[in-house]
Parts: C-alpha cells; sequence; structure tokens
C-alpha cells in the first residue's frame, strides 16, 4: 500500500508503517460519525489526527465555554453541522440567572468567514437573538438545518428571518424555549416557491400561525417527513394539513378538543387512516376520550407516544395502548395514575423507555392521585426491556425500586424523582438509600442517575462501589457530609457530569474531586457548603479549570452559592456577566 | 480541609458517631439518628459565622438558609428540637415552621417530609413565587408553563383559594368533574381548588430580557407588585443603568421596606397589563380574580408613557399621581 502513495516527500521512507495514502484514510474516516470515535481516532498519530479533522463534518460541543470558535476552525476546516449546548443543565429550572452567557453569537461570526458552508446549527441552551437569527439567515447561503432547544434571547420576529431568508430550509425546529412570542405571522414569511421543508416543529410556540399559510406550506413540501403544531391548531384544521401529509414520520397535534360533527369525525377518522407511516405522536392537548378513537388506526407502527401534553385518564390510556402494539418510547402524564400504568405493564411488551411527567408539580399536600411505587412495579413487571425511566411521584419505597430492577436489570438511565425533598420509604420510614443501592448493583449498565428522596451518604457509597459506567448524576437534598460526594469523586470512573443541589457537601467534597474535573465535561454545585476559600483553592490548584461562582445579592461574601466548574481549552470566558466570578 | 469539615464531618455518615447531640437516641432508627446529628449540630450555632471557614450544620437546609441575616441563626437553634424529627412519621408537621414567607426563616425544610406553603426557601435570585423551592421540582418552565395555560383556559375565577388545601375536595371532585366537563384539563384543577401555577411573562421598559411570574402564588395586587419589584430592582447591568442615582453601581439588592411603589404612583414606572381582548390596562383597578381571568401579560411601564392608558386611567389624569386605590385591590 505504501508504494501507492502519491506524494512524494521526504517523509515517506519513515512512513513506512503507515500503509494508507492520506485520502484513503480519510475516505474511510469520512464513515465514522460517532464523535467519540472520532476523538479516539484522532489520537491514534499525528497522520490520523490530520486526516480525521480534515474529514470531520460534524462537531459537537457539550459545553461552549471549553473550546473557543477559534480554536474549532482552526482544528476543523470542513465542518458543515454544528451542535451546541451552553448553560448548565440546571438552567432549565431558573436556578441559573438571566444573561448569564452562552451567547451564540461570537461562534456565528467565525463561523461566517470559516464555514460559510454551514448547513446545519443545533443548540441547546444557549442565548441567540434575533439579530443573530437575521445574521445567520444572511451569512450562510446552504442553511438547512436549525434547532433551537432551551434557548432563549430572541422572538418570533427573528424566526421570520430564518424563513424568508433560507432558501433551502429542511429542518425549523423551534423547542421549549424561553422566547417572546410575537405573535404567528412568522410562518407566512415562508415564500410562496418554498418547498424544501422536511421537518417543522411550532408546537411550544403559543400564538396562533396563519393557518391558510400553513396548510399550503405542507401541501407544497412534499418531502416533509415530520410536523408539530401548536395548540392553536384545530382538529378540523388538523384533518386538513393530514389530506396533504400521509408521508408524515412524526406528527405533533394541536389542541384534540373541539365540537365536531360526525361527517368531521369521520373524516378525521379517515385522515388518520391514512398515517400509516407514522412513528411518532404527540400533542394531543386537551385530549378525551370522545376524539381519541380517531387516533387508533394512526398508532399501528407508532414507537414513540408523547402524551406528556395529555392529561389523560387511566381508562382512556388502557384504551388507546392496545393500539400500539410496537410502542418503545412513552411519555405520560401522572393522571394516569397507577391503573393506567398497569394497562401499560400489560400492553407494552417493547417498552424500553417511560417518562412520567406530574401534572400538578406543585402540589404539596399528601399525595392524590399521581402514580405511587406500585404503578413503578407494575410497569416493570409487563415491560422487561425498560431502560429509560423518568419516574415523577410524591411516594416510593425501598421494596418497590428493589423489585423494579430485578425484572428490569438493564437499565441505563434510572431518573427518580420523589417530589418532596427528603421524602423516605413510604412504608418504613426509612431513607431511600437501599433503593439506589440496588439499582446501581443491579444495573451494571447504569449511564445516568438523578436520585431524590431521603438520602445518607450511603447512597453514594453504593453509587462510588458500583457505578462504574455512570456517567451523569443528578443529587438533590441529599446526603450527610463531605463523604458523600467523596465516595462519587473517588469511585466512579467515568463520570462526566456532576450536578449538585442543596447538599451539604463542602469544601473537603470539592477539593478531593481535584484529579477528577479535568476528566468531566463539568460539576454544578448550588445551594451546598462550599466557601469561596474552597473556590479559590480549586482554581489555583487547576490551572486549565474554569472556576466560576454565581454571586447571588444579599449573600455573604465568604459563602459560595452557585459553583460551576469545567474544564476548557479557552481559558476563562470573556463575557462573564459581572454577577460571575471567574476565579 | 479546614476547622469547618469538623462539625460536618463528625455529623455525617449515617450518624454513626452522634458525638455532638445529646446521647437520648440511642434506639432510634438510622433516619432518626441523622437528623439528631443536624439538631444537635444546630443547637451549638449561636450566631451566624463571621468566616466562612466555618460551616454551620445546614445539613438539610435549603439555599435560602444560607443567606439568613444573623437573627434568623437563633431560630434554627431553638425550633429544632428532636420531637421535631423524624416527621417522616407525622405529615403534617408544620409546627416547627415559620410563617413568614421571607427568606432565610424556612426551618420545616429540615423536616423533610411535607413543605406547606409557610415553608419558604427563596433562592433570591429568583422570586417567581413565594411558595416553592426554586426549581424544584425539576421540571422545565416550558412544561410549567402548559400545564398552567391549560388550567388557565378551563377554571373559573377564584379569588380566595388558599395556596395549598382543599385536599379534601379534590378526590372526590377529580372523577366528578370528567363528565360534565369537555375538555380534560379540568382533571388536572378542578373547580374551587388550587391552581398550580399561573405564569406570565412581565417586561419592563428599558429592560430587554423579560421575567415571568407565577400570578397564582399570589392572591393580591400588593405582593404581586412587590414580587415584581424585587425581581427587577435585581442587579442586571441594564437595570442599573436605568435606576436613577444614587444607587449603588455594584449588584448589592435594594433590600428597603417599602409597600409597592408601583401601585402607588411614587415610582417612574407604573404596573400594566394586556388583558384578552389586547388592550392595555392599568393593574389594581378590577378585582384580583377577575384579573387573574383577563390577564394575559404584564409590563412595567414607564409613567410618562402610561397616560391615556386605558379610560380608566384618564379619569385619574387630573390628579398629581394614581389614585391610591391601586393600593391593594379594593376599588373605590
Amino acid at each position: 500500500m505504501a508504494s501507492k502513495r502519491q506524494k512524494d516527500s521526504p517523509e515517506e521512507e519513515k512512513k513506512q508503517a503507515s500503509s494508507f495514502p492520506d485520502e484513503v484514510l480519510e475516505c474511510v474516516l469520512g464513515f465514522v460519525k460517532s464523535h467519540r470515535d472520532r476523538s479516539s481516532v484522532s489520537l491514534v498519530c499525528k497522520d490520523w489526527y490530520n486526516a480525521e479533522r480534515w474529514s470531520r463534518t460534524h462537531v459537537f460541543i457539550g459545553n461552549c465555554y471549553s473550546v473557543s470558535p477559534e480554536i474549532l476552525v482552526r482544528r476543523f476546516p470542513n465542518i458543515r453541522s454544528v451542535t451546541l449546548k451552553g448553560k448548565p443543565r440546571f438552567s432549565d429550572f431558573n436556578l441559573v440567572p438571566l444573561n448569564w452567557g452562552a451567547d451564540i453569537h461570537a461562534w456565528l461570526v467565525v463561523f461566517a468567514s470559516a464555514y460559510s458552508f454551514l448547513e446545519e446549527l443545533r443548540l441547546k441552551r444557549m442565548t441567540i437573538t434575533d439579530e443573530s437569527l437575521e445574521f445567520l439567515a444572511k451569512s450562510f447561503p446552504n442553511f438547512k438545518a436549525l434547532s433551537l432547544v432551551s434557548c432563549d434571547g430572541f422572538s418570533t420576529d427573528g424566526l421570520k428571518a430564518i424563513v424568508a431568508h433560507c432558501k433551502n430550509l429542511t429542518e425549523l425546529d423551534i423547542l421549549e424555549n424561553g422566547i417572546d412570542d410575537l405573535g404567528g405571522s412568522w410562518l407566512s414569511c415562508f415564500p410562496e416557491n418554498f418547498t424544501s421543508l422536511e421537518v417543522l416543529n411550532f408546537a411550544s410556540l403559543n400564538s396562533e400561525v396563519n393557518f391558510d399559510a400553513l396548510e399550503r406550506l405542507v401541501a407544497r413540501c412534499k418531502s416533509l417527513k415530520v410536523l408539530k403544531v401548536n395548540k392553536n391548531v384545530t382538529l378540523e384544521q388538523l384533518q386538513r394539513l393530514l389530506v396533504h401529509t400521509s408521508q408524515l414520520t412524526e406528527l405533533g397535534t394541536g389542541s384534540f378538543s373541539q365540537e365536531l360533527t360526525l361527517r368531521e369525525y369521520s373524516e378525521l377518522e379517515s385522515a388518520f387512516s391514512n398515517c400509516k407511516n407514522l412513528y411518532t405522536l404527540s400533542g394531543l392537548s386537551e385530549a378525551t376520550s370522545l376524539y381519541l378513537p380517531a387516533l387508533y388506526p394512526a398508532c399501528v407502527n407508532l414507537t414513540f407516544l408523547n402524551l406528556s401534553d395529555a392529561a389523560l385518564q387511566s381508562a382512556e390510556l388502557a384504551k388507546l395502548l392496545p393500539h400500539c402494539p410496537h410502542l418503545r418510547r412513552l411519555w405520560v402524564l401522572d393522571t394516569v395514575e397507577d391503573k393506567g400504568l398497569e394497562a401499560v405493564g400489560s400492553s407494552c411488551p417493547l417498552l424500553e423507555e417511560l417518562r412520567v411527567f406530574p401534572a400538578e408539580p406543585f402540589e404539596q399536600d399528601v399525595v392524590i392521585g399521581g402514580v405511587t411505587e406500585s404503578g413503578f412495579v407494575a410497569v416493570s413487571q409487563g415491560c422487561r426491556k425498560l431502560h429509560y425511566v423518568l419516574y415523577f411521584c410524591r411516594r416510593m419505597t425501598n421494596s418497590a425500586v428493589a423489585a423494579v430492577v430485578k425484572n428490569c436489570p438493564d437499565f441505563t438511565h434510572f431518573r427518580l424523582c420523589i417530589m418532596n425533598p427528603w421524602e423516605p420509604d413510604y412504608l418504613t420510614k426509612e431513607p431511600m438509600d437501599e433503593a439506589f443501592g440496588v439499582v446501581v448493583k443491579t444495573c451494571t449498565k447504569l449511564q445516568r442517575l438523578a436520585v431524590s428522596g431521603l438520602l445518607t451518604d450511603l447512597t453514594f457509597e453504593y453509587i462510588g462501589k458500583y457505578a462504574k459506567n455512570l456517567e451523569t448524576l443528578s443529587v438533590a437534598f441529599a446526603g450527610s457530609s463531605d463523604r458523600g460526594m467523596q465516595c462519587v469523586l473517588a469511585g466512579c470512573p467515568k463520570l462526566r457530569k456532576l450536578e449538585i443541589r442543596d447538599c451539604p457537601f463542602g469544601n473537603a467534597a470539592l477539593l478531593s474531586g481535584l484529579e477528577r474535573y479535568e476528566s468531566m465535561r463539568s460539576l454544578w454545585m448550588s445551594a451546598c457548603h462550599v466557601t469561596m476559600n474552597g473556590c479559590r483553592l480549586l482554581a489555583r490548584e487547576m490551572p486549565r479549570l474554569n472556576v466560576e461562582v454565581i454571586k447571588e445579592d444579599g449573600s455573604d461574601d465568604t459563602h459560595a452559592e452557585k459553583v460551576y466548574v469545567y474544564r476548557s481549552v479557552a481559558g476563562p470566558r470573556r463575557d462573564a456577566p459581572p454577577f460571575v466570578l471567574t476565579l | 480541609m479546614d476547622g469547618a469539615m469538623g462539625l460536618l464531618g463528625g455529623g455525617g455518615g449515617g450518624g454513626s458517631s452522634g458525638g455532638s447531640t445529646d446521647g437520648s437516641m440511642s434506639t432510634v432508627s438510622k433516619a432518626e439518628v441523622v437528623e439528631q446529628d443536624y439538631v444537635g449540630l444546630m443547637s451549638e450555632v449561636s450566631s451566624y459565622p463571621a468566616e466562612a471557614e466555618l460551616e454551620l450544620g445546614l445539613g438539610l437546609s435549603l439555599g435560602g438558609a444560607m443567606k439568613a441575616k444573623p437573627c434568623a441563626w437563633r431560630e434554627y437553634g431553638r425550633i429544632l428540637t428532636a420531637k421535631d424529627f423524624p416527621s417522616v412519621v407525622s405529615r403534617g408537621s408544620s409546627a416547627s415552621s415559620s410563617s413568614s414567607s421571607g427568606r432565610g426563616t424556612s426551618t420545616t425544610a429540615i423536616t423533610g417530609t411535607k413543605r406547606t406553603a409557610d415553608t419558604v426557601a427563596q433562592d433570591v435570585g429568583h422570586a417567581n413565587g413565594a411558595s416553592q423551592v426554586v426549581g424544584w421540582p425539576p421540571i422545565r418552565a416550558y412544561r410549567i408553563n402548559s400545564l398552567a395555560s391549560q388550567v388557565k383556559a378551563s377554571t373559573a375565577e377564584e379569588d380566595d383559594h388558599s395556596i395549598f388545601g382543599n385536599d379534601k375536595n379534590k378526590n372526590s371532585a377529580k372523577k366528578d368533574t370528567n363528565n360534565s366537563n369537555n375538555k380534560n384539563n379540568s382533571n388536572i384543577q378542578e373547580k374551587g381548588c388550587r391552581r398550580s401555577s399561573l405564569f406570565v411573562k412581565v417586561n419592563m421598559d428599558g429592560v430587554p430580557i423579560g421575567r415571568k411570574v407565577d400570578l397564582n402564588a399570589h392572591s393580591c395586587y400588593e405582593s404581586l407588585a412587590q414580587t415584581l419589584e424585587d425581581m427587577f430592582h435585581r442587579p442586571t447591568t441594564t437595570v442599573n443603568a436605568n435606576r436613577s442615582s444614587g444607587e449603588k453601581e455594584h449588584n448589592l439588592m435594594v433590600e428597603a421596606a417599602k409597600s409597592s411603589r408601583l401601585l402607588d404612583g411614587s415610582s417612574e414606572f407604573v404596573l400594566t397589563y394586556e388583558d384578552k381582548e389586547g388592550d392595555w390596562m392599568l393593574v389594581g383597578d378590577v378585582p384580583w380574580g377577575m384579573f387573574l381571568n383577563t390577564v394575559k401579560r404584564l409590563r412595567i411601564m414607564r409613567t410618562s408613557e402610561a397616560n391615556g392608558l386605558a379610560p380608566r386611567f384618564q379619569e385619574r389624569d387630573q390628579r398629581q399621581t394614581p389614585a391610591p386605590r391601586l393600593r391593594g385591590s379594593k376599588p373605590i
């Protein structure tokens, strides 16, 4: 193979061992998609590092401050698709003040000169202004896909710019953002000759769009595969849309409640009968037992059913599920109660993921409705393939959790949220240590864990001892002392993200992880016992970490209320607002 | 590491070392021992530490506690006694809670089971409701608002519900309202019972980024206005730029004991809202419940721009300042 080299260079003789010409290597590497694999490839040798960087077209950056746009474009010259995540995850729950940062604009400016052929931008928890959206729309002629999840800083006016200027747009995915909804007229800005749209998701925007414009858009975009409309689209309007879109694979309905005549109902039913290609169904807000049956024909191939906007009762769910024999992922509200979960257990043998959200998260009285430990067990009995669970409840027992993981030992994601802080085992009144102990002991593939309930350091001893594949850990209102956090930091070799709030972990715990943080993406600690001095010490010892403290008003100067530690090759932030102190 | 750790280190680890507490709990369960440790630690605290290194036994306290003013510490020491633990058994243990909704005085946080409306741990930076731990349960704001807007669409006006209560009504009401109401979202919230939350956007003139406030966390205009004032007096750089001179530039919270200046007209701003018809009205004219029913969003408007706002306002144009009736919700 070496003899086939086309380049003549003095280094040739030294490269006997490298058997591929660069071009072949780059071609081969073009098939390597996983960014972790690519990272591994780049570490092999200099040749491979170069081949990898030239052939990479998609880059994923889990923490936008870990690297700078300049460094990025220097290393990867051919990027067409960028995924960026910004703020710490707890910003979703209002723990990060506004104007914290993660503004995309600086990146866009650099991309405009280095990646003028950029096609895709996917952002999560970043700030993007209308001006940036307009800049984006005008700077990248090939731009195709924009996905904004949990972002803020823009309004629907910014969407107008994207819609009007991106001639090749295939994907517009606006999800769960904190934005100014100034009206639905952005949708009308799609040019009349625009036909390339494949994905349109505006389910979480509140204002009404012009339905005629929407209908025309849907009718002329023959490649449309994903359509998720918002609540203002009525059933009758939905039916008109479905007439044009029998090739949809993902559908998010609008409001599912309306006074329909018999004829309208049967039209709706037949519209759904034509949707045989649906894999994903969501929306269904205000769905009632009256109209749900119209859906049944469309459910035959469903693998993902998202009912988290539909407050279904157990009976309705029980009637719906048998029509979804291939269901793998199910999201519901806890209005379905334990009985509904029993139906899940009996109707969904292929289920792999279950998320149960609370309909009344802030109701703090004794358990009324909602789901309990018995619903959890019931699901596990019927759904042996379950490996992802997010479960919000108000009561749980150690024995129930033990039963669940005995039935389903393959959990990779176990997120249990007992909604009252420090809630003990409902029956024995003991801490929930044993529950999480049995989870980590049994589920050896566990990657993500969120703990809750009354927990002592024992939980964390278990985690440190057994959770050897754990990558993400979320802790709130738990633990008894520094030892808890120390056990985790010492014992979980693959830990990448650790987020902690309201726990009695202090400087000793923080500093015990000195060696760990550079191999992690980030650490968040808020309302713990860490002090400024502890943070300063960490910053001093580990210069390649950014140690940031978010100052809250009124707190004293010695306590570090919110600490965010992350590794970075870009050095300290240059855009930190006044309330973020970089130590 | 430093002296601080001794306090916690000694008390932690499942309560194996009860050194810092009275020896009166040899037979209690593990959970109780753990919590007892905190009792012991708490009672040793007599004053808020001057130095950072003296970490206090805040084991189970919520974030707000750390911002407690010095006097609040005594309350901690006083209130927490052995018999408050483990309220794991008694769910109604509000005996140990202080009733204030102020910061740093939340104590039932420690009891760990039931947190009533009285227990408040405020994250100072995000006062969007006086009765919840900030960011808990961990549900994205989008989902919360989505549930709230379903509630708003379906329930009638409620003036005087208590924020937490009526649980006896709930169970029976829950099953009944199903049939009488097309909309299923009535199952989320029964009529006559507390709504979960009602978030509306709030924008302030001169501040580019808006906030959200949960209207259902308030029962009167006064408390809403107070919350908004706190929210927008946060020292973001832009707000600082708008403040009149005389205030500090640095990020200090303006913690003045003031009545809501937004409502009494002594501020340079007034509080207005957009109603269902799209008109901008002055906040405070209608009964609170009616207001909840029609409000779409709020705006803290410069007084100078608020002239000619709504017919009702114009009647008061002749006066120097907006009517005192805006203080609270009583119409003239």
